[in-house]
């Protein structure tokens, strides 16, 4: 349908996006199953055109109210870039996975790209200066 | 009785109310982190309830980031809707 010309063309559109995703699991995962879906996740981003800048498994955490009656949960935190169309098959694939209870991606501004930065390596200036 | 003596009922206030101030302008915060629920907590009373900006002294448009921050986070149960003696 669409000519050689008009691909690119569609390719040059792709805006990649800086998201952030948070996902709660089932307290019941074991520690095998969660790191292969963690792993899924990111292979179902890099598959559509997305790629991981951070993952970070907080793992078992106590939940401020019960959700699916369940007073625990095992978050994972994953910050990614990816075009906006990822983010729709991403819900898709949240909400008949079981082991999911609750799912969040948010955007990251610019300043939210730059704090995710500094925090990942190492604190902020701030603090060095007050530990040196 | 001497002259010129002013009484008044209560004490006058001498010093000035310290003026609050917005601390993300003053530290140069740029972004409200959903996931720090410990800087959140600061912005919540002991029910779990948001201070208002009269209270916490943010300016219009940190204020605004950080309602979204305290909502985000407990809408991930990291913060809680209701509570009693919260801190």
């Amino acid at each position: 349908m669409s000519t050689g010309k008009n691909q690119l063309f569609n390719q040059k559109i792709q805006v990649m996006n800086n998201y952030e995703l948070m996902v709660i699991f089932t307290p019941v995962l074991s520690e095998e199953d969660f790191k292969s879906t963690q792993k899924k996740y990111q292979d179902f981003i890099k598959e559509n055109g997305g790629s991981t800048v951070a993952s970070n498994p907080w793992g078992l955490k106590s939940l401020a109210y019960p959700i699916d009656k369940k007073t625990t949960g095992i978050y994972w935190i994953l910050e990614f870039t990816a075009p906006a169309t990822v983010n729709e098959k991403l819900k898709i694939q949240f909400l008949r996975d079981e082991q999911i209870m609750r799912h969040m991606i948010t955007k990251l501004d610019k300043y939210a790209v730059e704090y995710n930065h500094i925090k990942r390596n190492g604190g902020f200036p701030v603090h060095k200066a007050v530990e040196a | 009785m001497a002259k010129n003596e002013i009484k008044y009922l209560t004490a006058i206030k001498q010093e000035k109310p310290k003026k609050k101030f917005c601390r993300f302008k003053k530290y140069g915060i740029k972004y409200v982190d959903y996931k720090d629920t410990d800087f959140l907590k600061k912005f919540l009373n002991e029910q779990g309830k948001m201070l208002p900006r009269r209270l916490s002294g943010n300016s219009l448009k940190y204020q605004r980031k950080v309602a979204d921050a305290i909502k985000r986070s407990r809408q991930m149960a990291m913060l809680p809707y209701v509570t009693d003696l919260f801190k």
